[in-house]
């Protein structure tokens, strides 16, 4: 949605909030206060392609944060004498905050190592296991929980009608909404989205992806938490109830439903789910008689069409019906008055000096030796081309050399430096750029974006400069070096074009502007020519002839022969996981064990040479 | 506690250990093979264990109707894509959506509900073709889509059959006469009949899995499937009949141990859940990929709430959820690689 009719729809919905009926108002608040914890879920479920069926829980513990602050004789003495009882709710605030960030963060660095779906398994069970506390500690008022907490005051005034609390629930959600809509559209933003599409890419660009996915899961708590804090001030009392499993479970319903990668999403499922219920308790009874609820049959039936027939939830088809209202967005093209400057340089290594070397390389799979003893080198301001039939071993090398995998025996060096024990991202920090035999790119964001997500490691600003804007200038800067990589590499003109939308050889070329974003001095391609015509191949060609002159060193594997062969310095032949013959193109075309390997020559005229 | 207490205390956490080894050894196959975190295989052990009060109060249950309609559902769906050009595989489509029911039907019908083997017969018909037909309704139009999605649909299936369960079988609980009176003493201590009869239906359940998986061909197609689903279709192995066979194995599995628990215990409309994410527990114990170690884990998951239960009755629940925690750091510990999820 852009920000003018962001800024409409929100006068409007001002306007209104002192017309409506108070019933409307009441409901409209529920909306409000689960919007926010649907916010959160949206951040991480449809955005950061993680999921959480224990929200409900964090917003419990917010609620029972502020009213064991609140209600507790001990505290309300001893601090609301000293600071003021109108100051206790936000102590409150505060409070939640702080168990819902160490909680999260617990709960975070014990599941993000492992396979995305332990994630939800164990919010499911701490989720129940919190319900259950909840109502049994005795400080916490059991099962029949607390009553008796304060209103909030703003200024000595006490929010107390529903119509007034309705303007704190909606500011807060609007903030929140701001802020997250800003973060998302920053280069920390384009490392969340990164993290849906699989871990690999996102690590070679040099993204800490559990560090991110711990931040994502404690924003999307935090959220949650305050959500509970309004909660437990607009009932004026809690208990374990709305605070279970299947409240979390509704939470994910809404921001399904809603559309999960789409924040706004957030206010429209919730507010969909919210009156349809309202709706339904009034009339099912009619129907069915008072005995019988088939409220969560209706529901989850609803939930299964749109997980079938609309994965994407409501949102985007209700851009689709206004688009004619709204138009289309456009970026805003302001980048050229900025000049990168203020990007990390890497220095770029003297000529013929050796970038990356694999001393005696072993990887064994069980009993499957996949390299044996493998040395390779890559110098600065040379191509350097890696060949060898299918199960040569190819790839098990290049991940070897890119930090995806560990060699069983022997050691990589960058720039000097034993890599030992380090991970793809320490390799994209020395500066190490690669593209992928199988194309990874962020299939619904543009190309500007995508190639952007290369220049990560250059940027400094964090999540809450992203936040509050003031990372604009480096962004621009980002922005404006990815575009020029982009224009580098000949793909002018489609910065704004979707990734999925272009042909593959094109996205492997978009992978290649992307690693150049990253300012690196090792290129690590494999098989970029695949699936380029013979014009496109010739383009490449001259753009790897131009890079080598930079100073580079390219690593490239390979199967177009007549490619290699006229763009390589070195070749290093491979086959049955050993180096058969190394050396310039003339020499490994009048190799014998070369042409053995590749036209299987037979034996006895393989001896006779 | 003195010996006897903790002898009785062993005795009852073996034997919902034993049964929440069935419903891991259930999961964990169903996710090898579809890809789906079977969250209502607990569901399916309460539907088993109503269905059994309900026959034993001489009523046909509600899930009987539940069978026929997602049967006529099934059936229509199939015949639909028939008609619209794509393939259908007919002869399990006729197995599960008319060959089940009219079994069932027939077991309705014609068994008489006072005698035990009679209403086991008929929960077990009732049950078992629930869960193929529920992969067909749910899960195969979204075969394709991440675990996450597979995983948000599954609690989608639980809150309905929850719902489902609610209207069928009513708010209070149910439990059935022990099948057994019959003890077993040993000096001072008493080994219950009841007992007996779950460790030993269970030992035979999970030694004719072992044989199927080992022996028979479809239990080898289903390995192949577990291992790589595209290389089992590729030497032709039909996965999505893998598929409907991994859902009807769960849910006999449940159908048996909702058996064998409505006579230990009272079950609500809900319980299932709280068993079977027990089950999951021990499940994940596993790593959702080893049977013995997910058995081993529903061992200690049986003995930890057994104990607790005794220590700790309020808190029996939070410290065999929290139990996951502890597994799962450990499980992280041991995997060093950024895995890359599909």
């Amino acid at each position: 949605m852009n920000a003018k009719l962001a800024t409409l729809f929100i006068a409007l919905f001002t306007c209104a909030w002192y017309f409506l009926p108070d019933f409307t108002i009441s409901l409209l608040n529920y909306v409000g206060i689960y919007a926010i914890v649907v916010l959160g879920l949206v951040l991480m479920t449809g955005i950061a392609g993680m999921t959480s069926f224990g929200q409900a829980a964090f917003v419990g513990i917010g609620a029972y944060a502020t009213a064991w602050i609140c209600t507790s004789p001990f505290i309300v003495e001893a601090v609301g004498g000293a600071l003021g009882l109108s100051l206790l709710p936000w102590i409150g605030l505060i409070f939640g905050l702080i168990i819902t960030c160490c909680l999260a963060w617990l709960l975070g660095i014990i599941t993000l190592n492992l396979s995305g779906f332990y994630l939800p398994l164990c919010t499911i069970a701490w989720g129940l296991s919190f319900y259950y506390l909840f109502g049994n500690l005795e400080f916490l008022g059991g099962h029949t929980g607390i009553t008796g907490i304060p209103p909030v005051s703003i200024a000595s005034h006490p929010l107390v009608d529903p119509r007034y609390f309705g303007y704190l629930i909606w500011s807060v959600f609007f903030a929140l909404l701001c802020l997250t809509h800003n973060l998302l559209n920053s280069r920390e933003g384009r490392a969340i989205q990164s993290l849906k599409s699989g871990r690999l890419m996102a690590e070679s660009m040099g993204i800490n992806t559990n560090s991110y996915r711990a931040k994502v899961f404690m924003l999307a708590a935090l959220m949650a938490s305050i959500s509970g804090w309004l909660y437990a001030h607009f009932q004026r009392f809690v208990n374990p109830t709305p605070f279970n499993l299947s409240a979390s479970i509704e939470y994910l319903f809404m921001a399904v439903i809603g559309g999960a990668g789409y924040l706004w999403g957030a206010v429209l499922g919730s507010g969909l789910i919210t009156f349809i219920k309202s709706y339904l308790q009034d009339i099912l009874p009619k129907i069915f008689g008072a005995s019988i609820n088939p409220e969560a049959i209706i529901f989850g039936l609803i939930m299964l069409f749109i997980l079938q027939y609309q994965p994407d939830g409501l949102w985007p088809g209700l851009i689709k019906l206004l688009k004619p209202l709204i138009g289309v967005n456009k970026r805003n093209s302001t980048l050229d008055k900025y000049e990168p400057s203020q990007l990390t340089k890497r220095k770029m290594p003297p000529k013929e000096m050796v970038l990356l070397s694999a001393k005696n390389v072993t990887k064994r799979f069980g009993g499957l030796v996949a390299n044996k003893s493998l040395s390779i080198d890559l110098k600065a301001g040379e191509i350097h081309a890696l060949i060898g039939p299918n199960g040569a071993g190819k790839s098990t090398f290049f991940n070897i050399i890119s930090g995806v995998d560990f060699p069983t025996e022997g050691e990589i060096e960058l720039l000097g430096e034993s890599m030992t024990g380090k991970t793809a991202r320490d390799f994209a920090s020395r500066g190490l750029g690669r593209t992928f035999q199988h194309v990874r790119l962020l299939r619904s964001k543009s190309v500007l974006e995508n190639v952007a997500l290369g220049a990560h490691l250059r940027g400094h600003f964090g999540w809450l400069a992203s936040m509050f804007r003031l990372d604009r200038c480096e962004e621009r800067a980002l922005q404006k070096e990815a575009s020029e990589q982009i224009d580098r590499c000949g793909l002018q003109g489609s910065e704004d074009a979707i990734a999925s939308t272009l042909s593959l050889g094109k996205q492997r070329i978009v992978e290649i502007a992307r690693a150049l974003s990253g300012q690196p001095v090792a290129l690590l391609l494999d098989e970029p020519a695949a699936g380029l015509r013979h014009l496109e191949k010739k383009d490449l060609a001259k753009l790897l002839m131009q890079l080598k002159l930079e100073g580079l060193g390219v690593l490239i594997i390979e199967h177009d022969m007549e490619f290699v062969m006229h763009l390589a310095d070195r070749i290093t032949v491979l086959d049955f996981g050993t180096v058969i013959a190394q050396g310039t193109p003339q020499e490994i075309q009048q190799n014998p064990r070369v042409l053995d390997a590749y036209l299987g020559i037979d034996e006895q005229s393989g001896e006779s040479q | 506690m003195n010996w006897d207490i903790a002898l009785f205390l062993g005795q009852d956490g073996l034997v919902n250990g034993v049964i929440y080894g069935l419903l891991a050894i259930a999961l964990v196959l169903v996710f090898m093979v579809t890809r789906v975190i079977f969250i209502s295989q607990g569901d399916l052990v309460a539907y088993s264990a109503l269905s059994m009060a309900s026959l034993s109060g001489a009523k046909t249950p509600g899930t009987f109707w539940l069978l026929i309609c997602l049967a006529v559902i099934v059936f229509a769906t199939e015949s639909w894509r028939w008609k619209k050009g794509l393939q259908v595989d007919w002869r399990s489509t006729l197995i599960w959506a008319l060959f089940f029911p009219v079994i069932a039907t027939f077991c309705v019908l014609a068994l008489p509900t006072n005698s035990l083997a009679g209403n086991i017969l008929t929960t077990i018909c009732i049950i078992t073709p629930l869960g193929p037909l529920l992969y067909r309704f749910i899960f195969r139009p979204i075969a394709n889509a991440s675990v996450l999605f597979l995983l948000i649909a599954a609690v989608t299936l639980h809150g309905i059959l929850v719902g489902f369960s609610l209207l069928f079988f009513g708010a209070e609980g149910w439990r059935i006469p022990l099948f057994t009176d019959q003890g077993l003493s040993i000096g001072n201590v008493t080994i219950k009949g009841q007992s007996l009869i779950v460790v030993f239906v269970t030992i035979s359940l999970v030694a004719l899995l072992f044989l199927f998986f080992e022996k028979n061909i479809f239990g080898k197609a289903l390995r192949a499937t577990a291992i790589n689903r595209t290389g089992a279709k590729l030497v032709g192995i039909p996965i999505e009949f893998c598929g409907d066979l991994s859902f009807a194995m769960a849910a006999f599995i449940a159908a048996i141990s909702g058996i064998l628990i409505a006579p230990l215990s009272i079950i609500y409309y809900d319980t299932g859940f709280l068993i079977g994410l027990k089950g999951f527990v021990a499940a994940i114990i596993g790593g959702l990929v080893s049977f013995p170690l997910a058995l081993f884990g529903a061992l200690l998951v049986g003995q930890l709430e057994a104990f607790s239960s005794f220590w700790a009755s309020a808190y029996k629940e939070v410290l065999v959820f929290t139990l996951i925690l502890p597994v799962l750091f450990w499980r992280s510990l041991r995997s060093r690689h950024v895995e890359d999820d599909e």
